[in-house]
């Protein structure tokens, strides 16, 4: 092994909070390496727009998503179930190189609400604690929505995120989504053009007594210069966002919204197709001496630094901290540790309406192009009647409707054959969708774990996810569907085709790709790997950022939540940390 | 510019420690050499100044010299006066004639005060040792003494001389643009002998790109460009209407972007004032034209996501082609190279972003380059020669042959 001089700041994972946090150290004067297990990824040599919207290359082939032979995960649904490797990625589909997951998400980038920060202690005020589903393991954020506001506000401007406030300071405001928390200002652009399918959710759910408002996007509506002086243009409502790049420059990405300017700071360094074995330890296990990665070649490099932050994907951040020997592994038998601990998942369902006479044209659409209803979300409604806690968006979104994938036909339409063609054909335009996106609580058998048997290319065990739907998920996401009918038929759908989740989980269809936890952050270090600023409660020149720091997951997409909390703790670790370098809470 | 001096001794750090007058000097040489883009040419493979980077020229290939003070391979046995007459006369120490790719014919109007203070910063150079064959030109090139000749027929050393009925920023303006900055060594089509052609400021071919009008024609030139759109131009490579890219970027990213405000309203000052002169365009081509229907069907397939329908492109982001200046010179090779092989714009610390415009030379053949150039310069107001496709040949040719 080759060791490599100094630097201050060594960042794992170059997507959406490993450039921010770069690019802001940088600016505080800090020596900056990041490492990146994938390759280098560019607007207009890696996405261009005469070549990204390419769906059986990037969609079908899974071009820019992680390949299996790079890194996986061992699966099971049960701790009675032997796991096996994940050979190609279904239920979810990572990123892989510079921007991560942040160069083909969809866009919708919302906040959580208020009570979603205090679950736990809010569901027992409200419903009392009999009321939570067994073997949950719900917990409160160690932060308020409040403290949150000004970094999501700050997260929101950088990608210059389309949208209406429907909570500006306490006042409602009329076309925004009334449940939200309030917010200091608007969003940085005005709302996506909405086109006929969400014109007709917006009407038919407006009608039944709910709450239309158009989905938070990161498709910019107009162009946008953001605070570090990014140019985003407007989007042209092309249809390949999820599972492309944008080379349009009209989608929120590290690549359209900071990576530019970090990359020419003199104080930054970047190293790709680099891949980080271990977070090195000095013997009493008390302090991170920097990193261990692995080149294309081969070659082993150790990268000494003073500061270790943590920004691969979710999955991948716990398992580098379980081979590194940061913190204690969870044990969902006795229930002890906390590294692994509280994976949650999302619940997601869909209502196909087919319709006479309309036009839906949503090949004209984009990520997060769409009207969304709040009512049935978080603890927006009673539920003490139903049984169940957590909740869904509904949506009617325009979007995915690409050629090869997007075939929806009604029930009892052959599968294949002459009728089934002209049934597609008469379908693909008449079809909308109306969506729901759920939260999954936390529970003591839903953890992450190192598989006991199967190895990667480095000789190092895989990662284990054990998960599966609780009977508190299925509940809601039914409940929640079952809306989404009434609000399908409310739109004149001829016929539909619904589908409820069913038990178990499966990582074979695409579902969401919103894991989350494993090193949860809390106030209690029993419950928590991480502290209320990200920052390790046994190595505290560790700090680790991404969605796997959610105690459970809410019904909303996280990328909102991962780049506030990436702006929150990167100004912990420069106003507090830098002047004072040890631990930032009392154990 | 205080700010800018300090920043600049906190970033170059000369290697031999002087007294504050040299600092000063030295760090006005500094600023002076980024003026004169010195380091665009003067930077190979062996590190800043080092030399050895190829320069096109109609002639042939002539290899930049190395500037760092290495006593062998360099210029670290020049004198002071050695190096003004190099500036000054074409000629170095020796007598050799240089060739005008080094652009003494506009240097010549530096000031002595000046050239001391780059030479100072030059000598605070590391000194790398870097042979650079001097010697690549074919005869009768080659044969330096030929330069007497050229330089009898184009070249007239002499500093600047104010003009009293100028402002001050207009001389300014006037000593950066024709003296430093040589931008009419582009701007400034030249002869078959490579000295100035008559037609002054009108934009000309340049190794496969064509260099734009400066005067203040409205259609062809900066004419309709206000002095803050210049201004907003070389210090950050973007404004409303359009982005550096191909040589100006690079002129911008080692040159424009890191002068002061100051200088860049002097030129911009000067520029404006260049009476307007272009070649008159024809008629506008009948949109019911066959090149001109083939081309409007290709601009929507391929060109209207970012440039709009109506050619009004996005600000800041994707360059309006409606009344482009870059689109209706005489020459195509701009445009044509642009949609052969693509090009990204400069990044600047004002404009980071950098947006780049793909290659479409592998899905459109010569003739659809042709027709879609031919479309978007008689298209929305636009008015300029229409387009060949034996242009386009030649220009994928060249771009076959040197991609950068």
């Amino acid at each position: 092994m080759r060791r490599l001089p100094a630097k201050d700041v060594v960042v794992i994972g170059l997507g959406w909070t490993g450039s921010i946090m770069a690019l802001e150290l940088c600016r505080a004067g800090l020596d900056v390496v990041a490492i990146e297990r994938g390759p280098w990824r560019d607007t207009p040599t890696d996405f261009p727009p005469n070549v990204a919207p390419d769906e059986l290359r990037n969609s079908i082939r899974q071009d820019i998503f992680l390949r299996p032979a790079q890194e996986t995960l061992t699966f099971r649904n049960s701790l009675e179930q032997t796991a096996l490797p994940i050979r190609r990625f279904g239920s979810f589909l990572l990123g892989n190189g510079v921007g991560g997951s942040g160069v083909h998400w969809n866009g919708q980038t919302w906040r959580f609400l208020p009570t979603d920060f205090r679950a736990r202690s809010h569901l027992i005020e409200r419903y009392g604690e009999g009321f939570l589903p067994p073997d949950n393991t719900i917990q409160d954020w160690p932060m308020s929505y409040e403290e949150m506001e000004p970094y999501y506000d700050r997260f929101e401007y950088v990608c210059g995120i389309s949208g209406k406030a429907g909570n500006l300071k306490g006042e409602r405001q009329e076309g925004g989504n009334p449940f939200e928390g309030a917010r200091q200002r608007d969003y940085p652009t005005p709302p996506m053009r909405q086109g006929q399918a969400p014109g007709m959710f917006a009407k038919a759910a407006a009608e039944l007594g709910f709450h239309p408002f158009p989905c938070p996007s990161a498709n910019m509506s107009q162009a946008y210069t953001n605070p570090y002086g990014m140019r985003l243009a407007p989007c042209t409502y092309c249809g390949f966002c999820e599972r492309f790049g944008c080379g349009n420059y009209s989608k929120s990405s590290p690549q359209s919204c900071v990576l530019p300017a970090l990359i020419r700071h003199p104080g930054f360094e970047g190293r790709t197709d680099c891949q980080v074995t271990k977070i090195n330890l000095t013997p009493d296990r008390k302090r991170a001496t920097g990193v261990t990665y692995v080149d294309l070649q081969g070659q082993e490099w150790e990268q000494p630094a003073e500061l270790v932050l943590v920004c691969a994907y979710g999955l991948f951040n716990t398992r580098l901290l379980l081979l590194s020997g940061i913190g204690q592994p969870y044990d969902p038998v006795r229930n002890e540790g906390v590294v692994g601990r509280n994976y949650a998942y999302q619940i997601t369902t869909g209502v196909n309406g087919f319709f006479d006479n309309v036009e839906m044209n949503l090949w004209a659409g984009a990520g997060a192009h769409g009207m969304i209803i709040d009512d049935f979300n978080g603890d927006n409604f009673d539920h003490a009647p139903h049984g169940f806690v957590g909740g869904a968006y509904l949506a009617g979104y325009a979007t995915n409707a690409r050629p090869i994938t997007a075939r929806p036909t009604p029930p009892g339409t052959p599968r294949w054959g002459a009728q089934w063609k002209k049934v597609t054909a008469e379908s693909y335009n008449r079809t909308a969708n109306v969506g729901t996106h759920g939260s999954v609580m936390s529970y003591r058998g839903s953890y992450l774990d190192l598989d006991p048997t199967y190895k990667d290319q480095f000789g190092l065990p895989l990662m284990r996810l054990t998960f599966d739907f609780h009977e508190n998920e299925l509940k809601m996401s039914r409940y929640c569907t079952d809306r989404a009918v009434e609000i399908a038929r409310a739109m004149g759908a001829k016929s539909m085709q619904v589908g409820y989740r069913q038990g178990p989980y499966s990582v074979v269809p695409y579902q969401t790709t919103h894991n989350t936890g494993g090193t949860v952050m809390g106030n209690d270090p029993k419950t928590s790997v991480v502290n209320r600023y990200t920052q390790s409660w046994d190595v505290p020149n560790v700090f680790v950022s991404g969605a796997s720091l959610f105690p459970q997951n809410a019904g909303y997409n996280p990328t909102g939540t991962v780049g506030a909390l990436a702006y929150w703790a990167v100004e912990a670790i420069r106003d507090r940390y830098l002047k004072n370098p040890g631990r930032l809470v009392d154990a | 510019m205080r700010a800018l001096l300090l920043l600049a001794l906190l970033l170059a750090a000369p290697r031999a420690m002087a007294d504050s007058a040299d600092i000063t000097k030295i760090l006005r040489g500094r600023y002076l050499a980024t003026v004169g883009d010195c380091i665009a040419c003067h930077t190979g493979p062996n590190g800043q100044y080092a030399g050895g980077r190829g320069i096109e020229t109609p002639f042939g290939l002539i290899n930049a010299p190395n500037l760092t003070p290495d006593s062998d391979t360099g210029i670290g046995q020049w004198s002071e006066a050695d190096f003004a007459r190099a500036m000054h006369e074409g000629v170095r120490p020796n007598g050799d004639r240089l060739y005008p790719a080094f652009p003494y014919p506009w240097y010549t109007k530096v000031t002595r005060e000046d050239t001391d203070a780059i030479f100072a910063f030059l000598r605070t150079l590391p000194a790398v040792r870097n042979t650079v064959d001097r010697d690549t030109l074919p005869f009768p090139f080659s044969v330096r003494t030929v330069m007497r000749g050229w330089n009898l027929l184009f070249f007239s050393p002499g500093y600047y001389e104010p003009r009293a009925d100028r402002s001050a920023e207009w001389n300014r303006g006037a000593y950066l643009v024709e003296g430093l900055g040589h931008c009419s060594a582009c701007h400034t089509a030249r002869n078959a002998l490579g000295g100035d052609s008559s037609a002054a400021w009108q934009g000309g071919p340049l190794q496969g790109w064509f260099a734009p009008n400066l005067t203040n024609d409205a259609r062809q030139g900066v004419g309709n460009w206000s002095v803050e759109d210049i201004v907003a131009y070389l210090r950050t490579g973007a404004n409303a209407r359009s982005r550096a890219s191909g040589p100006m970027a690079e002129v911008v990213g080692y040159s424009t972007s890191l002068m002061n405000e100051a200088d860049l309203r002097a030129i911009a000052v000067y520029l404006k004032d260049l009476p307007a002169a272009a070649p008159t365009p024809p008629a506008a081509l009948a949109t019911s034209d066959p090149a001109m229907r083939t081309g409007e069907a290709l601009y929507v397939d391929n060109c209207m996501a970012c440039h709009r329908r109506d050619g009004q492109g996005v600000e800041g982001i994707f360059p309006i082609l409606a009344g482009s200046q870059v689109v209706q010179q005489p020459g195509t090779d701009t445009l044509m190279r642009i949609i052969i092989s693509g090009v990204r714009s400069v990044a600047t610390d004002g404009a980071p972003t950098s947006p780049g415009m793909p290659a479409f030379g592998w899905r459109l053949n010569d003739q659809q380059v042709a027709d879609v150039v031919t479309y978007i310069r008689n298209s929305w107001g636009n008015q300029a020669p229409a387009a060949s496709a034996a242009d386009a040949t030649r220009l994928r040719g060249l771009v076959a042959a040197a991609p950068h």
